[in-house]
Order: structure tokens, then sequence, then C-alpha cells
């Protein structure tokens, strides 16, 4: 099993205006992706990756050779891995809104008004179905008019089912993993102390802080604390920090840092305070929020699922209380009603909510086996193509701006 | 339950074209065999880690899940035929899960190993536990949690309120009619709802 090796992230300018699910409109939108592995001919072999909170489009890779850190699916992504880029044609998209490239709160706001200032809290609200639509622009940019397979974790799985719900007949396999149907209200509560640490942190300044020459760091840091707290599980905080203490003997302190696990928390908090932009913390956890497609079908989710044409693998983890297995659950029920090609499984793993982006044999070797299938189903499709051959459609609009989307690996 | 024969046996009680649901599928031959051969399609319901990813390999939809916590995400009688094969001997909580079996399928297939089977009976006068195919495992080291007979289910069918609509049973690929309950190692039965 190898890397994809070096990679180099592309841009695209969607050619009109995104509307947007809150009825605004995203005047101007560049999107940046990466893609590892060749569009086959037919571009019948594309999977599109989504990012959760805080990931981004570099899914697999470097960006130099001596990089230390590869994308944040890397143990996933690559040749003879189990999304394998022999095979597949695989593309990570950043999200509108996010703060790794594609337009969100720190890029240029094109109001005149704004005089270039960056958008900041001006932002729009984006949702799931917004990504999930700049995502379609892109893929008809490629030439791209059915994936092979759409797949994320978490709020990436949200897109993924969203996929399957707005373009049924451009989605062959949708994989779902760590992910539910809609954010219960504990997990909503969550989301909304991140946020109150934010906005209450007098650096914040109603969201125009680079005005002021300053970030909400304190209010990202506790942001981040309580969001990783949510991911690991009782028994994995136990097993890495239990009740270890930094110095021997007890400070008895009320400030210092006392226990490890609190030095393991504001290591984190630290670290994502420096990369991570604090209106984009903002916008994606809402976008979790408003996340339920059962919303438009009187809370039924078998009527909001009975659109979805895809054959699903849904996939949780036992001790991720933030996703809980029930929830998956909810997704394979709704589907099995509709009599979807769905398969579940709930992988015996302690590391949390994190345990979809580990590497446990049982959770790859299923994986595996899964693309194993849908690559199959690419070849059946290439043959039967084939034997029936017509043009392939290439729809007029949006183009990237970088030249072709093949050998960019 | 492993064997080709055996598996052709209980494939051919499945209609053509039928909405199937295995419980306890295994690697999912049955269910594959049912799809390539019968043209049928549905679900396989199966525990266990590897299990899961051979059914995923045959490219069959399997819902990993303990049978003894129900069948609460299948509505009822969403199933033409809902399969049971070799799986009572394993759950804790068997009379639920026949009811279960006949509220979401229309038609019930179970089979169980035959503990009635003469070479079990013989082993037993000898003073020793059976082991043989249909039982392979020793009495201290063992998946099954219950030992039951053709005999035996027959009644605990009709204490559940399942009506039996046939019988017979099965040893090495051969349909045994006559005294089943002394010559199958296997059981089947097909059955309804009551």
């Amino acid at each position: 099993m190898g890397s994809v090796g070096t990679v180099i992230p592309q841009s695209f300018e969607l050619a009109t205006p995104l509307p947007l699910k809150s009825g605004a409109v995203l005047p101007a939108c560049t999107l940046v992706y990466e893609t590892y592995g060749r569009l086959n001919a037919d571009r019948s072999n594309a999977v599109l990756v989504c990012h959760a909170l805080n990931a981004s489009h570099h899914v697999a890779g470097v960006y130099r050779e001596d990089d230390k850190s590869a994308g944040w699916w890397d143990n996933l992504v690559g040749p003879g891995k189990p999304l394998d880029t022999e095979r597949f044609f695989v593309i990570g998209v950043n999200n509108p809104g996010s703060c790794f490239g594609s337009t969100g709160p720190t890029t240029p706001n094109p109001d005149p008004a704004a005089a270039g200032r960056p958008w900041g809290s001006d932002f729009p609200v984006v949702t799931v179905e917004d990504w999930v639509d700049a995502q379609a622009r892109l893929l008809d940019a490629l030439g791209i008019e059915q994936l092979a397979a759409v797949i994320g974790g978490s709020l990436g799985g949200m897109q993924a089912l969203s996929w399957s719900l707005r373009y049924p007949s451009r989605v062959r396999h949708a994989l779902v993993i760590a992910s539910a149907p809609n954010l219960s209200a504990q997990n909503i509560a969550f989301n909304e102390v991140a946020r109150r640490a934010i906005v209450t942190d007098p650096d914040f300044h109603d969201g125009h802080y680079h005005a002021h020459g300053v970030v909400p760091k304190r209010g990202l840091r506790v942001a981040r604390m309580i969001g990783h707290i949510t991911y690991l599980s009782d028994d994995v905080m136990a097993s890495k920090f239990g009740r270890q203490t930094l110095a021997g003997a007890l400070a008895y302190s009320t400030q210092d840092i006392e226990f490890q696990i609190e030095s393991y928390l504001r290591y984190q908090g630290d670290k994502f305070s420096e990369y991570f932009d604090a209106n984009t913390y903002l916008l994606i956890t809402r976008a979790l929020d408003y996340f339920d497609p059962a919303r438009e079908h009187g809370g039924d989710l078998t009527r909001a699922l009975a659109a979805a044409t895809a054959k699903f693998l849904v996939v949780s983890f036992t001790t991720d209380w933030r996703f809980s297995p029930e929830r998956s659950r909810e997704i394979v029920k709704a589907l099995v009603e509709n009599e979807r090609d769905v398969s579940y499984a709930e992988i015996d793993a302690p590391h949390g909510h994190d345990a979809f982006l580990m590497d446990d044999p049982r959770y790859h070797g299923l994986l595996r086996a899964y693309f194993e299938r849908v690559a199959a189903d690419v070849d059946a499709g290439r043959a039967e193509r084939r034997a029936a051959p017509r043009p392939a459609r290439v729809p007029p609009g949006d183009r990237p701006t970088t030249p072709s989307a093949e050998g960019s690996s | 339950m492993s064997e080709r024969r055996d598996l052709e046996v209980i494939a051919r009680l499945v209609p053509e074209g039928s909405r199937v649901l295995d419980l306890g599928c295994g690697n999912g031959a049955l269910l594959a065999l049912l799809r390539d051969t019968r043209g049928c399609s549905g679900y396989g319901v199966e525990l266990d880690d590897g299990h899961v990813i051979e059914c995923a390999q045959r490219g069959l939809n399997v819902i990993q899940r303990n049978l003894d916590e129900g069948l609460s995400i299948f509505a009822d009688r969403s199933f033409d035929v809902v399969l049971q094969l070799d799986t009572l001997q394993n759950l804790h909580r068997i009379e639920p899960l026949l009811r279960e079996t006949v509220r979401v399928g229309r038609v019930g297939i179970v089979s169980l190993p035959n503990f009635a089977h003469w070479p079990n009976r013989l082993a037993v006068l000898r003073g020793r536990m059976p082991v043989s195919k249909a039982l392979p495992y020793q009495w201290y080291d063992t998946p099954n949690v219950r030992f039951g007979t053709l005999a035996d289910f027959e009644t605990l069918a009709q204490a559940s309120g399942l009506r039996v609509l046939d019988r017979f049973g099965l040893h090495e690929g051969r349909v045994v009619k006559h005294w089943p309950n002394l010559l199958a190692s296997t059981a089947v039965f097909r059955v309804e709802r009551g």
C-alpha cells in the first residue's frame, strides 16, 4: 500500500452565483479541490470524499516530500488502499464557508461597500445542501455525470446522504459513516456552547475581528476543547490519560494544569486556534444543526429517503456517543422501509467518534470489500456501455480554471 | 447448513423473485444462491464481523445486528420469506424472535440441529455428548446455548402461536420424510403466523 505522493490543490470558479437554502445567494464562489488517481475514459470511476467540521480538500498525500503530515484520510485513500486510487478517481473539495482556500469568511467580500475587507460574519449561512450543490457544479465542470460513490464521515456522511437525495441519478453508492439523519438536542447543545465561547470572546468584535487585527483565540480554544471531549469515548480517555498528573505531587492550584487530560485539551485548543477561523466554526456547526432531510416531510425520514436510489453502506462505531449507532440505525431503517439496497456495520472500536478516521482492520476491511463491489459495478457499467455506446454529455456552464483533471496526482 | 446440497434444498422452498430476510446469514452463501439462481432480493442479518465483510464481498445487503435485540427495524409483513437457519441454538430469546419472524415475513423457514438424530442418541446412551457434522463442538466449548429436537420444535411452534405448514428432516443434502426425528441431523420447518 502506497501514498498518492505529492499533490497540488486546484481551484475552480463557479460561473454563476450559488443560490443558498436560506434564500440568500453567494455571488461568487471559488472551490479548492484535489484529485487522486485517473478519471477513466467514460468518466464513471469518480468517488467524491466529503469532509467534516475541521478538515479540507486535502484528503490524501503530501504537499512536499518532507511534509510530516499527510491528508486527513490518507490511511483510506491511495494506491492499494481500501479506496484504491489505481481504480478510482478520488475528489476532495473544500466546502464554501470553510477556511482552507474555498470562498469563506476569510476571503474578500465582493460587495463594494465592504471595500475589499473579508466577509467575516457577513458570510451567508451555508447548509449541507448548499455544499452538495457547489460540489455538483464542480463535477459538471469535470464532466462527471455520475459518481461511482460518495463517501463521508460525520458531517461528511450527511453530505453523502444529501447527495443521494438531491441528485439521486448522479450517485451509484453512498457511504454514510459515523453520521446521523439530524443532530439530537444534546448535539446542538454542544455546538451552542462552542459558539457561545467564540462570540463572547472580547476579540470576536461581531465577527469582524480581522479589521481589529485580532483573532478570538480564547473562544476557539474552548470550542475545540468541548468538541474534542465529545469525539472521544470515556474509555479511550481513561486508557490514554486516566487520572495521570503532570507532576508527581499535587499542586493544589485551581489555575495550573494538574492532570494530563487538561494539558492535552489545552494543547489541542491552542493548535486549533492557530489555524481555524472562528466564523467558519460558527458556520459549520450551524450547518450541522440545520441538517434534517426529514423536516420537509413532516419529520418522516422514510418518506424523506424515498428519493434515494443509490446503494448504501452505513457504518457506526459502538463507542461513538456523539453520532451513536442508534442514529445510524434510523437511516438504515428508513432505507429498508423504502426497500433500498443497504448494508450496515456496527464496528466495535474503542475510539468514539474519532474511530471513523482510524484504520481498525474490521472497519477498513469492510470498506475495502465494499469498494471492490463499487469497482465491479464500474467495470460492469463500462462493459455495458461498450456494447451500446452513446455520446458522453458534458454540460455547459462552469469550467475549471485549472486544466485537465487527469494526472493531477 | 453450510453444505451446498443443504442450501439447494432450502433454496427450492423459496419462491422465485421473493423478497427475503435471512436471519443469521453467515457468509451469505444462501442469499447469494437465492439472488443468482432464483432472482431473490433482500437482506441478511449477521453479528460476526468477518461474516459481514464476506457478505459485502459477495455484494449482498447485510445488516449487522444481534438477533437477541429483535427485528424492530423491519416492518410487518415486509418480506415474502424469512429464513432462520441453524441460528436458534445460538440465541438466548428464541420465542420472541420466532414471533418476530412471522410478523415481518409471510412465511418463515426455520432449521435447527436435531438432537434426536440417532447417532446423537447413541452417543448419549454411551454416556457421552455427541460431536458430529451438525453439532461439531465439544460440550465445554460451544456457541450453542441449547439443544432441541424436531419433535421439540413442533411443540414450541404451537406454543408460540406459529402454524406449521411443512416439516421434514435434512441429512447430508437429502430430504428425510420418514422418521425424521430419528433419521435426520437437521430439522426444517416452514411456518406462518397462526
